[in-house]
């Protein structure tokens, strides 16, 4: 901060924003309006303000967000493609006093780890498992993912996605409310601080459910792609808003009675 | 104060898993090891372990990962297809350096193949099997004796070089039954400190990362040549055979798990015939016993090699034997187990072919 250009008598300047404590010094990697960055911030302001820090560990997916480890400050374990559940679920059985939560994008968490997927709500693991749906493949390049939309445009799909060639675009949040073992199912953004304040709420109710040992807490954040959609940030966010939320409205899916 | 019992293999291997203070076993059933699942279900839970059903062996493998990286002792079972399932895991796992045990009481192939006992899975056990350059550390265990010390081994071994170990058995050695005796073994006198775990981050020391991703080149370098460092080391220190009646041999036969025990009793009945025939059993698949067989090549004028397979190990005794002596191969497939009356067969037609041939140049 640049004190020597104030005036003598001005009030001193009170920080109201600044790198939580919980996240290291290195630089994120993503594309400029990427949603990820904001989800690893909100996610690890949460971690500081419950003061979890120590007790916490994440498990990475591959992905763009492969390298979170880089940048959230706690012990963590990068899983192979699709498998973070599995991992997480290990992680947490054999240490139950543990905060414990997966981070997944939509090929990784609603493709290739589908089964995972399920199997782990189903078993109602105490762990939160965060999922980024950005409908799109970010870290190959721009595929289609199992939640493309349809008549959206991908390098699988260069025609847009179609239902003949691709089936529908895959509902996994409302699918995984329905099983038992999910005991709180969120469907979040991060493109207004609104919808940032929400799923910061979210995240800390579910770090509460699982030192209640309430279940598996499972919350989507409707994100966005800008390198892969091709478009500026700013579109990004609007056609998300506009093309996504139809399909996947933001919402608690599933609330504690 | 060993109490001697009688046990199916596989509920050996469970039992000795127990006692070697594994705390995490993730599997999913297939014939011929569901024991070890079933076992565990009810005495390893009982006796305070995690024991889990997954939704398959992928799930399985990377519960494993998972369970190792936070410093614990765990393990999977399976068999043949199960264990293929398995391999990116496996993989990961050994780039990630993570100390783990993973069983293979294997079954024939390819494809469904039959639960009948094979030997068919050594290349995949012993050469990788999945991708990039990395080893497990292979025990082939020959008796239901064996099927629990190796697990004991294996933890020690695992934990001693940050790498995944595999028992790898035949359907034979999991279902048949036969007296077992558990050595004396206080896990807590083995168990080696970790802090490279992922247990959660206290504020006096850096976090803690499990990953086998390194994207520079030069990173990526530097833990290939550790690991390769490691696997030189395996060989110097870990590599184990058993020799039978080698001193005098003239003809040697090599075999592992069950079908070493069977060349055995041909060796026997050879030597009954005047037939001076030894074995060479590798307990080690890998590391593997290459200077134990290069050191018999120039006593012995031929060796058979037996398997349970087409013929997979035999590449690695020519390899350790480097033309120096003539080798033979003797194997059935399928599910059938060779008998003591065929391997016998098979090493007086090599005795024989090798006096014509010391006719014809004398
Ligand atoms: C077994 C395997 N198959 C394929 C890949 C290649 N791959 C890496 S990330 C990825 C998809 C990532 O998309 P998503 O999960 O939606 O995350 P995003 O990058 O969009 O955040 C794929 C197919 C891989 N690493 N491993
Ligand atoms: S490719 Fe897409 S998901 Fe990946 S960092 Fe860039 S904008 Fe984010």
């Amino acid at each position: 901060m640049e004190h020597q250009t104030m005036q003598p008598d001005s009030p001193v300047l009170e920080c109201v924003y600044s790198r939580p404590g919980t996240l290291t010094e290195t630089r994120f990697h993503y594309c400029p309006g990427c949603g990820h960055g904001v989800v690893h911030r909100v996610l690890m302001e949460a971690v500081e303000e419950l003061g979890i820090q120590g007790e916490t560990i994440g498990v990475a997916p591959v992905g763009c967000s492969v390298f979170a480890y880089n940048y959230l400050d706690i012990d963590m374990q990068e899983a192979a493609h699709g498998r973070a559940s599995a991992v997480a679920t290990a992680v947490k059985r054999l240490l139950p006093d543990r905060y414990v939560f997966s981070y997944q994008g939509d090929g990784d968490l609603a493709a290739i780890g589908t089964a995972e997927t399920i199997h782990t709500v189903n078993r109602g693991e105490n762990i939160l498992m965060l999922f980024i749906n950005n409908a799109i493949y970010g870290m190959t390049g721009g595929q289609m993912a199992p939640t493309t939309l349809i008549g959206m445009k991908t390098t699988t799909s260069p025609l847009g996605r179609t239902v003949e060639a691709s089936g529908f675009p895959l509902k996994i949040t409302e699918m995984v409310a329905t099983l038992p073992g999910a005991y709180y199912v969120s469907r979040n953004s991060v493109h207004t601080p609104g919808a940032v304040r929400h799923l910061k709420k979210a995240i800390l109710k579910s770090f509460q459910y699982q030192k209640e040992k309430r279940g598996t807490c499972f919350i989507e954040v409707v994100s966005n792609c800008p390198s892969g959609w091709k478009m500026t940030p700013l579109e990004a966010n609007r056609w998300m808003a506009e093309h996504m939320f139809p399909l996947y409205p933001p919402g608690e899916i599933k609330v504690p009675k | 104060m060993s109490d001697l019992r009688l046990m199916k293999g596989n509920e050996a291997l469970a039992e000795a898993a127990i006692r070697a203070g594994c705390r995490g076993y993730f599997g999913y059933p297939i014939t011929p090891q569901s024991e070890i699942l079933e076992y565990l279900a009810l005495e390893g839970r009982s006796r305070g372990m995690i024991v889990l059903q997954a939704e398959s062996e992928v799930a399985s493998i990377n519960m494993v990962y998972g369970g190792a990286g936070v410093g614990a002792r765990v393990m999977t079972s399976s068999s043949s297809p199960g264990i293929s399932l398995m391999q990116e895991g496996i993989s990961y796992i050994a780039g990630a350096e993570l100390p783990c045990l993973i069983v293979n009481v294997s079954r024939g192939g390819p494809g469904l193949g039959t639960i009948q006992p094979s030997q068919g899975d050594y290349f995949q056990a012993v050469k990788g099997g999945g991708h990039g350059d990395y080893r497990l550390l292979v025990l082939a265990p020959s008796s239901v004796q064996e099927m629990a010390d190796f697990v004991f081994d294996a933890f020690d071994l695992a934990d001693k070089y940050r790498s995944p170990v595999m028992i790898l058995a035949d359907g034979a050695l999991g279902q048949m039954m036969e007296r077992v005796s558990f050595r004396e073994y206080d896990p807590a006198a083995h168990l080696v400190a970790k802090p490279w775990a992922t247990t959660g981050k206290p504020v006096t020391r850096e976090r803690n990362i499990i990953t086998s991703l390194h994207i520079e080149p030069e990173k990526m370098e530097q833990i290939n040549n550790r690991l390769q460092e490691k696997y030189r080391q395996m060989a110097l220190h870990e590599t184990r055979c058993e020799e039978f009646q080698t001193a005098d041999a003239e003809y040697l036969i090599v075999a592992y798990g069950l079908a070493a025990r069977i060349a055995q009793g041909a060796v026997e009945m050879a030597r009954a015939q005047g037939i001076r025939a030894g074995l060479l059993r590798p307990v080690t698949l890998f590391p593997y016993p290459t200077d134990a067989i290069r050191a018999l090549a120039d006593r012995v004028r031929g060796v058979l090699v037996v398997e349970m397979n087409a013929g997979q190990m035999i590449e690695d005794v020519r390899l350790a034997l480097e033309g120096r002596v003539p080798v033979r191969f003797y194997g059935r497939t399928g599910g059938i187990i060779p008998s003591p009356d065929e391997v016998l067969g098979a090493l007086t037609k090599m005795v024989n072919e090798d006096v014509l041939h010391i006719e014809e140049v004398s």
